[in-house]
Order: structure tokens, then sequence, then C-alpha cells
């Protein structure tokens, strides 16, 4: 028993593929440097929604695929980060910077309000309630006064480009490093999360709850710390959507197509895989930004068709995404013994 | 605020209430019998209301004269959504039925706009028009009739589910598939009619709906939510626990929408949903 502990303690927490590590520092460095080559603001424009598509999605795989409950409002969260930050940078002038754990700490404590009592709840209804909240929240952000009401936030400009009040009126450049940096932080603690005891505890709530209960697992414990996680990594890309937008209103973050395509993306990518958000979100993010240049302007919603079908067709032919495609080796940490 | 008013909200909320147990006994009867919650029941409401409003304005039929088209076109919606989507999820994890189910809703609904545009259409002067005064209490007659049939389908539906050959053949494979397929019922082919009955439910209601509701892409959202908690409040599977929960549903939002404040009908009956699946998570006549 002691010999079994003591090499699984001597195994490295990091994946002795090389190949793999090499890749991944490749693919980093790459990131941080692609905007010195000059990319128009395009494409920054469209690698700033990737990584926030992205991180978005992975904030909905730790609910969804680590603890296995869905959550088909996850977009409530986005928007109380969103209001959250803004509200308090434009009535008190506090720096998004402080104001970002603002939001988080609003989410994380609806998330708690929210989740003690859903998530005695499972399956199908968490499901529905969960969908009951999403358009709840729109509702009273719609009617509330303090905040706009129906027409919203606007933020209130700068001047200048002011790293304090992070807005960047000139360039994208900024945006794109601080919305890379947010993904880079948020994939690499979901990575020790999906890793750690935590992470296998929630695993295990998701594939069987009863055998999780019998190891003195508490199953609805577990699944309200995953879901304050989770509303955790959502709030801040609400919170710095806000302030690359520069204008929110319900329709905006509270809008149901946020819920929609964080589990698109996650589906689509691989759900319950740290790697699948980012995958699903490099392939759709720019179909949608694609679509909505060529097709736009058409007033039908052609970008949500093929949401929709694309959904479908994964749930047929590949429940588990398009992550599967690749040999599990690569993905996994080589056995020592 | 007289009593005439709060008799006023109590009728109106009972006749939406109906129409909620309709719907609502449409998803019951699916789930029961394949355990899939579906999420597309709104659209296809949407669609039912469509297919009355564009026979009333290509045809020139009354929404009262297209219920049976409506059905029968609602009915094969069903019958293809279980052949080409539903076929394939029957074993998958939950959580894919639901993506599956949620994918196909965000797929009829954007097509919808695109092919119709978000516009709000309503069809004018159909036969039903006008309203009953009764002492001081209006009742709209489209609205009454509306209702009206959706009770007399909910007990059609009720008496063909309980009673018929088929029914009764619905309620084994709803039971034990296994067993209900060893006897001899088939129940790919039973699955084909819970979903044709399922969705024609919604064709009765939808089609008498168009009489005065507006008509929009967006207008089974809400209705489905309804829908859901109504399922969820009569537990999961019964129909008569819909019939209850659906005037339960309506009578908390009229009531709700008078008493405290009309714009947050959708609390109400959010606050109902979590009471219920807390304190009661098999619902009120639920068999689970």
């Amino acid at each position: 028993m002691d010999t079994k502990l003591e090499i699984a303690k001597s195994e490295p927490i990091w994946n002795t593929n090389n190949k793999v590590i090499s890749i991944i520092t490749g693919l980093i460095i790459l990131l941080f440097v692609l905007p010195v080559f000059g990319m128009n603001s395009f494409y920054l424009h469209l690698f700033i929604m990737i990584f926030m598509h992205a991180v978005m999605a992975q904030s909905w795989n730790v609910i969804a695929g680590f603890s296995g409950q869905i959550s088909l409002g996850h977009g409530a969260f986005f928007g109380i980060g969103a209001y959250a930050t803004s509200f308090f940078y434009m009535e008190y002038g506090i720096t998004p910077w402080v104001s970002i754990f603002f939001g988080m700490f609003v989410s994380a404590i609806f998330a708690v309000l929210i989740g003690i009592p859903m998530l005695r709840l499972s399956g199908h209804y968490f499901a529905i309630a969960t969908l009951l909240i999403g358009i709840s929240f729109q509702v009273v952000f719609q009617r509330w006064d303090l905040v706009g009401a129906a027409s919203g936030l606007w933020v209130t400009m700068t001047p200048e480009d002011s790293w304090s009040a992070l807005q960047f009126h000139r360039s994208k450049v900024p945006y794109y490093y601080v919305f890379l940096i947010f993904f880079l932080i948020t994939f690499f603690l979901v990575w020790l999360l999906s890793r750690s005891k935590l992470g296998y505890r929630l695993r295990a709530v998701r594939d069987d709850p009863q055998a999780a209960l019998s190891l003195c697992i508490n199953v609805s414990n577990y699944k309200i710390i995953a879901y304050v996680i989770s509303a955790m990594i959502m709030a801040p890309m609400g919170s710095l959507f806000a302030q690359y937008i520069l204008i929110i209103d319900p329709d905006r973050v509270f809008n149901i197509e946020i819920s929609i395509i964080v589990l698109l993306i996650t589906v689509l990518g691989g759900i319950g895989n740290v790697w699948g958000p980012i995958i699903g979100a490099a392939i759709l993010v720019p179909i949608s930004e694609y679509s909505r240049i060529y097709l736009g302007g058409t007033g039908g919603a052609v970008d949500l068709i093929f949401y929709g079908l694309i959904l479908m067709i994964i749930c047929i032919f590949r429940p588990n995404g398009l992550i599967s495609f690749i040999p599990k080796d690569i993905l996994e940490r080589k056995k020592q013994r | 605020m007289t009593s005439e008013i709060i008799i006023q909200a109590i009728v109106t909320g009972l006749m939406m209430g109906l129409i909620y147990a309709l719907i609502a006994a449409g998803l019951s009867l699916i789930f029961g019998l394949m355990e899939i919650v579906n999420f597309a029941h709104g659209e296809h409401l949407m669609l039912s209301m469509f297919s009355s409003f564009w026979l009333w304005s290509l045809f020139g039929l009354d929404p009262l004269f297209s219920i049976p088209i409506t059905i029968l076109l609602l009915a094969f919606c069903g019958v293809i959504t279980h052949y080409f989507l539903i076929r394939y999820i029957l074993k998958a994890k939950m959580l894919i039925q639901i993506c599956a189910t949620f994918g196909l809703s965000i797929f009829i609904r954007s097509i919808a706009q695109l092919l119709w545009t978000p516009d709000f259409r309503n069809v004018d002067k159909p036969l039903l028009e006008g309203r009953i005064e009764i002492g001081s209490v209006f009742i709209g007659q489209p609205q009454l009739y509306a209702s009206l049939v959706c009770l007399i389908a909910f007990f059609g539906l009720y008496w063909f589910v309980t009673k018929t050959e088929t029914g009764l053949a619905l309620q084994a494979t709803a039971q034990d598939r296994h067993a209900a397929e060893i006897l001899g019922i088939p129940s790919n082919k039973m699955f084909a009619i819970g979903w044709a009955i399922g969705l024609g439910c919604v064709g009765v209601a939808g089609g008498m709906m168009a009489n005065y509701f507006f008509i929009f892409t967006d207008v089974g959202i809400n209705f489905a939510l309804f829908a859901f908690v109504a399922v969820a409040l009569g537990g999961f599977g019964s129909i008569i626990g819909c019939l209850y929960a659906g005037i339960i549903i309506g009578l908390v939002e009229s009531l709700g929408g008078l008493l405290i404040d009309p714009s947050f009908k959708l609390l109400y009956v959010f606050a109902i949903y979590l009471l219920v699946v807390i304190y009661k998570p098999q619902g009120l006549f639920g068999r689970y």
C-alpha cells in the first residue's frame, strides 16, 4: 500500500509526454507574439472572442462536464459579472481591476443562493430550473431602474487609453493581452482542478452519485462547490466583455444565446474534457463571426441555425465531442509503471 | 380592488391554465414514454400557431376549421422528430438527450426567424370574436372556446391513454420497454405514436390560440417554460397531474399579476416550481 502511494507521489504532476508540452508552450508563445506581427483589428477581435468564449465554455464545462449538472441559464453569471463591474465603475469610480472581483464575489454568492435549494434537484429538474433562472434574471434587470432598466448601462468613457479604467480606444492589442492572460490562467486553474482530489470527487458525483455517497462524498456540497467555481469563472468574462464593448443591456448580457453558445462549444469540443472548450471555441467562434459578416443583415439568425444543426449532429454521431478524434494516449499522462 | 376584479383574474387564469395543461400533457406523455424532455416543445407550439396562421392567410381558412390540418401537420412533425433525432439518442446519456432537443429548439426557432422574420402577426377577424358578459365579468369568446377545446382534448387524450388498446400499449411501453417488446409491442412504433400524439396536443392548443394570440417566432418560449413547470409540478409522466398543475400555474400567474406586479409573472411561477420540486420532488401526482 505504502509503496503504491510512494510511486503515485513520485509521479510528476506535468504530462511526461515532452511532445505535448513543447507543442503547448509553442502555441502559447505564438499567441503572445501574434499581435506584434500587426494583425488587423478584425483578427484581433476574432481572437479575443475565441479566448472569451473558451473561458465561458470552460465555466460551463466545470458544472456540466465535471459534476454532471446541466445548467441552461449560465448566461446569468455572465450578466452579473458585467453589471457588477460596470455599475461599481460608473457609480463609485472603482477601477475594473478591483470590481472584477466584486463581480466574481456577487456571482459566487448568487451561485450559493441558487445552488443550495436547486442542486438538491438533479437531471431534468435542475436543467429546467436553470432555464427559468436565466430568464428571470433578464426579466428582473429589464425592470430594475438602478441599473438602467431596459436601456442598460453606458460605461463612462475615459478620454485617453487607460490601464486603470481598462479602456483602450485606439487599438485592440491591450484587450487581446488581457483576454489572453485571463484565458491562460483559467485554463491552468481548471487543468489543476481536473486532476486534483476535488476534480476526481466531482467526476465521482457525476458518474455515480450513490457510489460517491457511500464513499463519504457529500454529493450536494460538491455540486454547490462546482457551481460556485463555475460562476466565478463566468463572471470575469462578463466584466471584461463590458469593458470591451462599453455598453451593456439586459438583452445583450443576459441573452439566452450566451447560455446556448457555452453549451454548444463545450459539447462540440468534448464535454468533461479540459481541452474541449478550446477546440469548440476555435471552431465555432470563427463560424459565427464569418457567418455574421457574409450572411448578416438578412434579418435571420443564420448562425443560430448552424448552431442548432451542429448540436444535433454532434449529439447523434459524436456524443463525446470532436476531441474524441484525437487518440487517447496523447491526451493522457503516461503511466509510470 | 373589488371582488369582481379578483373573479375576473380567476376566470382568466383558469382559461389560460387549461391551455397550459394540454401543452404540458403532450410533454408529459413523451417524457413518460422514453424519459426524454422535449426542450423544443415551445417551438412546436410556435409551428402549430404559424400553421394556423398560414392556412388562414394563404387559403382563407379560419383557424377553427384548420385545426385538423394543424394537428396532422404537428403529428407528422413529431414522427419526423422521432425518426431523425430521438431514435438515435434513446440510449445516450441524459446530458446528450437534453443537448439534442435543445439543439432542435434552436434550429426550429432560427429557421422560422429566417423564413418568416420575427414580426408579430395575428389572424384578422376570426369566426370566434367578441366577448361574453356575465355580471361584471368579461370573458373573451376565443379564450373561452380555446380553453374548452383544450379541456375536451385533454380528456380525449386521457381516455385514449387509459381506455384504448393503443393507449394501453403506450402505457406498457412507458412502464417497461423490454417487457412490452416481449409481449409483441414494438417500442419504436410506440415512441413514434407517442411523439405524434404529444405534438398533436400542441397542435390543438396552438390552433386554438391562433384565434387571439399574437403569432411570432419566440412565442413558444414562455409557454414551454410553463409547460415544463406544469410537468414537474404534476409529476413527470403523470397526465392527469398536468391538468391540476396547469390550472395552478394559470391561477398563480393571473392572481400574482393582479395582486403584486404583472411584469414579474414568470418569477411567481418559478417560485411555485422551486417550492414543489424541493419539498415534493416527485411532483403532486408523480409516480417517481
